[in-house]
Formats: C-alpha cells, structure tokens, sequence
C-alpha cells in the first residue's frame, strides 16, 4: 500500500491493507485518473451507517429498541440530503424509478418533509 | 455475570471446531467492541454469534434510544461495529446484524440464533463466498465561470451590478442550459457505469444518494450502489471499476471495500425481488 489506492480504505479497518486481504493492493492497476482515491482511515460515515444502521439483518434483541426511533433517526440525517432535493430540482431521480430500492428508501428520497419528524 | 448485556455484531457459521471456535473470531484478536470490550462467539444450532459485553448504563433499553440520537456516540459505535463485523468478515462468510442489536446474557444471544435460524443459514449459504463492493459516482463540478470582463470578482453575488436585465436573464439562462447538459451526460454517464457493473454483480442494490454532511463530499453524488461479487471475481470488478472511471468525462467514480455483504443479507434485496435467487 504504497502509493495511493485506487480503492477507497476503509477507515476503522485494519491500520494497512483494509480489513480484508486488500484486492486493492493486488489487481495492480495503476490509480486511473477518473477514480476516486480517499486517504487512509478515511472512511466515509455515510458509507458505514448506510451500512450498520439501515442493513443487516434485523432481529429481536431483549432490548427492544424501537426500530422505528433509529429509522426516525436516519430519515433525520437523510433530510438534510441537499444533493437529493438539488438532483430532483434537476429532475434526476432516476434512483427512485429502480425496483430494487426499497419503499422504505424511496420514501426517505422523496419524502422531504418534515412532518414524520417527532420532535 | 451471564446476566449482563449482549451486544451482537454479526452471525457466522459454526465450523465445530471444539475449541478454536469459527475462524471469524480468530481475526477478532485485540479489534474491540462497540464499549472497547472483547468479541466472543457463542455457539447455537450450528451458528455462532460474535458478541460482546456491554455495559447497561449505555445500552439498556431506555439509555441506548437516547444514545442512538447522540450523533457522536452513534458514529463511535458505528464504526466500531462495521470494524467487528468487516474483521471478522474478511476471510470467512458473516452475516452482519444491525447496529444496536442486544440480548440479556448468552441465554438471549441462544434464543436470538434459534429465533433467526432459517434466515441466518439461508443468508450464509447465499452469500458464502461473496462481498460486498460499494461504487459511487459524483457529477464533477463544473469549471469554475469566467467573470465577464469589467465585473467585480465573485463575492459580490447578488449585488447591484453594470448588468442590464437583459443580459443577466440571458446569462442566467445560458448557465441553466449548460447546467442541464451536464446533468444529462451525468445521468448517461452514470447509467453506463451501474449497467456495466451490474452485468459482472450476482446481485445489486441501489441506495440512495448520500449526504454531503456525512461524506463530506461536496460534489453531488448521483449513483450509490452496492454489488455482490464473488470474492474471487473481485479483482476484475474493481479493475473494471477503475476502467469505467478513466472513460467516464465530468464524472468521479469511487469504489469502496470489500465490505461484508451487509447490503444483501435480506433475501428479497438485490435486483428485482423475482431474480432473487439468480
């Protein structure tokens, strides 16, 4: 991991090489122009509660967190999505229209207001 | 003791070894939980969940609702979470649990895994062998604008200036127009790429743009997906990533990963619930 990746590093992961036996280091292509390099340990937070916070497999602790509070809590960090309401002020929203993106998702996308907002 | 707190970050698959315990855990050593704790496997029904002590003044019912809107707590345990669960991930198949899942003592850890039984082995037979790549695509901002000759430098943005109203509608909408070309080999642009990978993915899924707050990218984000590629197809996709970049004008291509397969652990995820299994 001398130069820079091509691959985004995943921060938190191990201080080198990632958490896995980085392909990065091993498919040997040279850090092509047009692809994003981020610096080590610079893992985006999006990208890992995009992940830890709306993935995985969800199941009943004993502690039962309302599911609901921490979608709330994420619908509240997505609605200061500017890049969302300027991309649909575009008229690019073709996201929205993929099958394969969740009702729950779609609505977090298109659903700006605020009145599911408890507080 | 066993009565304590819980916190589970991902399930594997019991490899039966008697004492070594799933190889996951083995790549656990000195990587700390959510509360700086140990990960531990505990063993059920042929899976194991990799989990941790916790303390109950931080993750009991009423404590943890009000932590999870601590934005600086949230991020510590997030990726403390995603460190576990990507560590333990990175030679051996985990299924990631969501964030805050927790369980009073091994007893509940036990009865969470006969709980989630069938969906724990479907979604580890499913994704054995598989990872989890993130791409984004970033519309590159546009060349900074030539201030017309004469005309006070930016910063006096909306001050009275020299210009007719003519001229200021007409360079408003020569800017509007240009703005709406760029959009339109941005989404062009972005559907090539999404297409391309989606072809060498198992599986995909799109996720909604992010937020510039959180990623701190200040570019506008236009495609945020992730894909299921085997493990050993990796290298390819990610060179092909790199291709795609180098070809795609006004765009930023960004690949993250290998990450545990956290965005397919659902069986009606990925591209079109009917093409599940495909």
């Amino acid at each position: 991991m001398g130069e820079r990746d091509a691959v985004t590093t995943r921060g938190g992961a191990a201080p080198t090489g990632g958490a896995y036996t980085s392909p990065a280091s091993s498919f040997g292509s040279p850090g092509p122009s047009g692809l994003a390099a981020r610096g080590e340990g610079g893992a985006n937070l999006a990208d890992i509660l995009e992940r830890v916070l709306d993935k995985g497999v969800v199941i009943a602790g004993d502690i039962r967190i309302n599911l609901l509070d921490i979608e709330l809590l994420t619908i509240k960090l997505r609605l200061i999505v500017a890049s969302v309401d300027k991309a649909k002020e575009m008229g690019i929203d073709w996201w929205e229209h993929d099958p394969s993106l969740s009702s729950r998702a779609r609505t977090e996308v298109t659903g700006g207001g605020s009145e599911e907002n408890p507080a | 003791m066993t009565e304590g707190l819980r916190y589970a970050y991902a399930v594997v698959r019991d490899t039966g070894a008697p004492e070594a315990g799933p190889d996951a855990l083995a790549a656990l050593e000195g990587v700390p939980g959510v509360a700086g704790e140990p990960v531990r496997a505990v063993r059920h029904l042929g899976l194991a969940v990799l989990a941790g002590d916790v303390p109950t003044e931080d993750f009991d019912e009423g404590p943890l609702r009000e932590r999870l809107e601590d934005m600086a707590w949230l991020e510590k345990v997030a990726r403390a979470h995603q460190r576990v669960v990507d560590t333990a991930g990175a030679d051996s198949c985990v299924i990631p649990v969501r964030l805050a899942t927790v369980c009073r003592g091994e007893e509940g850890l036990r009865r969470m895994l006969a709980d989630g039984r069938e969906r724990f082995a479907s979604a580890l037979d499913r994704l054995e062998g598989r990872v989890e790549w993130g791409v984004k695509v970033y519309a590159a901002p546009p060349p900074p604008e030539e201030p017309p000759a004469g005309q006070p430098p930016a910063g006096g943005r909306g001050a009275p200036t020299a210009l007719s109203g003519r001229d200021y509608l007409r360079r408003r909408k020569a800017q509007r127009q240009a703005a709406e070309r760029r959009w339109g080999q941005t989404e062009e642009g972005a559907r090539l790429v999404h297409d391309t990978l989606t072809g060498l993915a198992e599986r995909h899924r799109l996720h909604p743009p992010q937020d510039p707050k959180l990623s701190g990218e200040s570019d506008r984000n236009v495609l945020n997906a992730a894909y299921l590629v085997r493990r050993e197809d990796s290298a390819g996709f990610a060179e092909r990533v790199g291709r795609l970049a180098e070809r795609a004008t006004g765009l930023r291509v960004e690949l993250t990963g290998p990450w545990a397969p956290y965005s397919f652990t659902a069986d009606d995820d990925g591209a079109g619930s009917a093409g599940a299994d495909g």
